[in-house]
């Protein structure tokens, strides 16, 4: 572990003196120190030594200050409190074996999971194999509310990032334009899938490839936002830091989808996943394009040439993401209509319970922001100190061994026997509690991925505005196409007989609204739809938020709790005072 | 009286507070009271001085006067300069920030530092005789203040001066450099060990004391993001139903309680185990002003030394030429010889009592700093207990929450 730590972007400084704790000899530690060279027997033997010194030293001389402290003030002296079971065995997923099998791992018993330093995410990507940091990003994505408790189960790692260069020929620019792709591996026993075990090599443009299309297969849902495009030049897309800090979005993009109850069932996913070779999902188009390809329509729209109406196979898909400009004309116009207009617009967001849900989400997300940031800062603080109480340490020893090689009096000993009980204990108590730290970040993710999930509810409720607003267009459109009709056939009627293309006219305009009304039942049932799914999602998330939050709080008060003294499964560390 | 400080100043084998008219001689000193006087730029904190005693000179049984820091720099300055060897007693620094000269924690850090800093010398079997600290512990304001102003200038060294002698001691090549004759320069083996000792441990303290100052600060520092994380949970709870939103609200009360824990340890830590950091680079600065003294001693002894050489020759010249001046010279050269003589005692003084002062001194930092070690460790355990034991209680909630 402490290797590891070694990698993350801190300072040289810390790094080295990172390396010097790991370098230590810590006397007394029964041989439970991993990581510390042998123990050898001379120093123990000094240690030993001292104490016997000093406690009779203690005892013996009329110092002043022979400790008045009585017993149970001193709680160095009197005996720990009993422990509750439950900090023997904290709340954590199972174990896994290699974990605890790693010679790099340093910690106690006590802890289950893996203990490591919270940037470690970054470390190990070599050849897809499972390491300890990998198996902390398990345990921090999947929440512990229903671990593998659950019948399916969808596990996917992303590795291996490796440049591939395009074949550039259709490009008119020479040279390669390189880019990243990663190694998907994905475990499952969802009997879609038809396999238990499989990889792919996908880019990053596939993956929004993916997040796009769920976005229109699943309107309503709440469905957790991909890792952000980068605009950035090629140089900075090969560079080792990037290409990490991707990996690991990808990796818990792909996991938080897999945990989404009807989105791991997807067929997107599952192509996703498992298609080896180029997706084989229709790719977006970028907005340039789109917008081209509307304008050229345009003209053909507004003149009545073809059809200008929003046919039924339209209306299911929002009009942003189309090609279709006069619709989206329409539908902006509409918008603006409700929010300036005089009158009411002709369908309204009627549901007060879903207003007052929003409400409540806002402030939610208010208050996670908040807190998410306090957290942040809280972690930081408890690694500062923890740090610091390191650096301390070592300088004792520094200390110490200077006292002991220019001993001239025997007190120096002494008093080096003294400090270096304080070092190793200080030490001890900086590896301890960098050890919680990593735990508690843990624990307190739960408050950045919630975050997260709000920016996914948005997205859940634009669905439905969108829907809305689609509809309310269409019954704008309607009551007009209506209005031109009365108009029609009161002026046809007042020339006998009937006029040629007036009533050709009404024909096409009683074709027109007839297929409008289709439209707009298609546009209400979707908007219901959708309803629909908003309704549901927000429901799971009520219920998995209780469930997240009461274990993120228990997760963090039962670390909270963790005491090197109390720990019984630490060696003695203060016992050279008793 | 605080029984700790007095205790942690030295073995008082004076003290004995118990009986003040007992017959065994004591001298106790408390340093309490700070109070600001003055106003503006001319403000500043004087202390009260209590003198518990039943030795003659003093007027007994007890004498109260009013001091203020530089009367304490007074009373080191002339001691420094009397009693060369001894390693005097370091002050507190003078503060150098403005702003922090009238805090609580500065001025009560003062207080503590200048109370061990009367009472080390009270409890010093030499300097307790002083007759400046008689006038110290007894004398009135205004013979306080005329003997300060008086001093002022005369017997300040300038730390510039000190710095030059001790890179003299530090490098020879300098000297040679600079085209000065041979150094005069104790070069004893012994004396070598033991300078560089000394500074080489002020590195070593240094470097404690800062990791111990930053120390400080990030329990402080954690206190603080304790508090706001604890207010952070109580909003977050305020969108969660009735149970639910009750325990977030505990947690972020048991936050801030803890937080409250934080702070206090980080001024236990300062005040307990910072301190006594750098109080132990302090008095290794005061050492190395002994060596200053006692290389200045040594110079003189060895300048001496060779101009009665010279005047030697120079006598037995005027005594071949039979010249009248003969009488003079002679006269001159014993008045030389007894100065000579002077400074080699006053040399061998400096050498006998930094011999004995530096075992004094080993012992006095093994107690100080064992105490300093205990006050880390029980401060720390008592702080670790405490917060286990306050997460501790809200488990049970937590627990039934999360089954329900």
């Amino acid at each position: 572990m402490m290797g590891s730590e070694n990698q993350e972007g801190g300072e040289a400084r810390l790094q080295a003196s990172r390396e010097e704790m790991e370098s230590l000899v810590l006397d007394g530690d029964d041989g439970r120190d991993h990581i510390g060279n042998s123990i050898t027997s001379q120093s123990y033997a000094n240690y030993r030594s001292a104490m016997t010194t000093l406690s009779s030293s203690f005892a013996a001389s009329h110092h002043p200050l022979s400790f008045p402290t009585p017993a149970d003030s001193d709680p160095l002296l009197s005996p720990p409190s009993p422990q509750p079971p439950l900090l023997k065995s904290p709340n954590s997923p199972k174990p896994r074996t290699t974990a605890t099998d790693d010679p790099r791992h340093l910690d106690p018993p006590s802890y289950a999971d893996v203990v490591s330093s919270p940037l470690d995410d970054s470390i190990e990507a070599n050849g897809g194999s499972e390491s300890p940091s990998q198996h902390s990003e398990n345990s921090a994505s999947s929440f512990s509310r229903s671990p593998f408790s659950s019948s399916d189960y969808l596990e996917i790692v992303v590795s291996n990032p490796q440049k591939e260069a395009e074949s550039s020929k259709n490009s008119i620019v020479p040279g390669n334009n390189a880019y990243v792709t990663y190694l998907i591996t994905t475990k499952t026993n969802i009997s879609d899938y038809g396999g238990s075990q499989f990889s792919v090599r996908r880019r990053f443009r596939d993956v929004v490839t993916l997040s796009d299309r769920l976005s229109e297969a699943y309107r309503g849902f709440v469905i957790p936002p991909r890792p952000e495009k980068s605009v950035v030049e090629s140089q900075v897309m090969q560079k080792q830091e990037f290409v990490e800090q991707r990996r690991v979005a990808l990796q818990k993009y792909l996991r938080r989808l897999a945990a989404h109850p009807v989105i791991k069932k997807s067929d997107e996913l599952r192509v996703f996943l498992q298609v080896q070779g180029r997706l084989p999902l229709p790719t977006s188009v970028d907005v340039a394009s789109r917008m081209l390809d509307g304008a050229g329509k345009l003209p053909k729209q507004l003149f009545g040439d073809s059809r200008s109406v929003m046919g039924p196979q339209d209306v299911v898909q929002p009009a942003k993401g189309g090609r279709d400009l006069l619709r989206l004309f329409k539908e902006l116009k509409q918008s603006v209509a409700n929010d300036w207009g005089a009158s009411r617009p002709p369908a309204e967001e009627e549901d007060q319970e879903f207003l007052d849900r929003k409400q409540w989400l806002h402030d939610l997300e208010q208050h996670l922001t908040n807190a998410s940031k306090q957290a942040e800062a809280l972690v930081k603080a408890q690694q500062g100190l923890a740090d610091t109480m390191g650096e301390l340490g070592l300088a004792f020893i520094k200390l110490t061994k200077f006292e002991n090689e220019e001993a001239v009096l025997n007190t120096q000993r002494v008093r080096a026997a003294d400090m270096k009980s304080l070092a190793t204990t200080a030490v001890r108590v900086s590896r301890y509690h960098r050890g919680l730290n990593a735990q508690t970040v843990k624990h307190l993710d739960t408050l950045h991925e919630y975050l997260v999930l709000m920016l996914a509810v948005h997205n859940a409720f634009s669905d439905r505005s969108s829907a809305l607003l689609t509809v309310q267009t269409l019954l704008s459109e309607l009551s007009s196409l209506h209005s031109r009709a009365e108009k029609l056939e009161t002026a046809s009627s007042k020339i006998f007989g009937g006029d040629k293309s007036r009533i050709r006219k009404t024909e096409e305009l009683k074709d027109t609204i007839r297929v409008t009304e289709d439209a707009k039942g298609c546009a209400i049932r979707e908007y219901e739809r959708i309803k629909e799914n908003n309704r549901c999602e927000i429901e799971r998330l009520d219920r998995e938020r209780r469930t997240d939050f009461v274990n993120m709080l228990k997760g963090f008060v039962t670390n909270q709790c963790f005491n090197l003294i109390g720990d019984h499964t630490q060696p003695k560390t203060m016992a050279w005072l008793t | 009286m605080i029984p700790t400080q007095l205790q942690r100043s030295g073995s008082g084998s004076t003290q004995s507070p118990r009986s003040p008219s007992s017959q065994e001689p004591f001298l106790s000193v408390s340093v309490i009271d700070p109070a600001k006087m003055g106003n503006g730029v001319q403000a500043y904190i004087s202390y009260k001085v209590i003198t518990k005693t039943n030795l003659p000179d003093y007027q007994g049984p007890e004498k109260i006067v009013i001091r203020r820091y530089s009367d304490f720099v007074w009373l080191r300055d002339r001691l420094f300069e009397k009693y060369k060897g001894i390693f005097i007693p370091p002050l507190p620094e003078k503060s150098t920030v403005e702003k922090f000269r009238f805090t609580a924690e500065f001025i009560e850090m003062r207080r503590q530092a200048l109370d061990i800093f009367v009472n080390r010398i009270a409890s010093h079997h030499i300097l307790q005789q002083s007759e400046d600290l008689r006038i110290f512990l007894q004398a009135d304001e205004q013979t306080m203040e005329r003997a300060r102003s008086q001093e002022i200038g005369i017997f300040k060294k300038k730390p510039a001066d000190l710095m030059q002698i001790f890179k003299d001691v530090q490098s020879k090549v300098s000297d040679v450099v600079l085209g000065k004759e041979k150094p005069v320069e104790e070069s004893t083996p012994e004396y070598e060990k033991l300078k560089r000792y000394i500074f080489e441990l002020e590195d070593h303290l240094a470097e404690a004391q800062k990791h111990a100052y930053r120390l400080v600060k990030r329990h402080r520092e954690l206190g603080q993001s304790l508090s706001e994380f604890g207010k952070a949970v109580k909003l977050l709870g305020t969108c969660e139903d009735n149970a639910l939103g009750k325990v977030f609200s505990e947690v972020g009360d048991k936050a801030e309680i803890v937080s409250v824990k934080m702070q206090r340890e980080a001024h236990h830590l300062l005040m307990n185990f910072e301190e006594s950091l750098k109080d132990y680079v302090r008095a290794v600065q005061s050492i190395k002003a002994t060596i200053a003294e006692r290389a200045n001693a040594f110079k003189q002894q060895c300048e001496l030394a060779e101009t009665i050489k010279f005047k030697e020759i120079d006598l037995n010249k005027l005594r071949l030429t039979r010249s009248e001046k003969l009488a003079d010279a002679e006269r001159e050269y014993d008045v030389l010889k007894a100065d000579g003589e002077e400074a080699t005692r006053r040399f061998e003084a400096i050498v006998q009592l930094m011999n004995e002062e530096i075992v004094r001194f080993q012992e006095q930092k093994t107690l100080d700093m064992g105490l300093a070690f205990h006050e880390f460790a029980k401060g720390q355990a008592h702080l670790a207990n405490g917060i286990a034991e306050a997460w501790r209680s809200l488990l049970p909630k937590l627990e039934a929450c999360a089954s329900s």
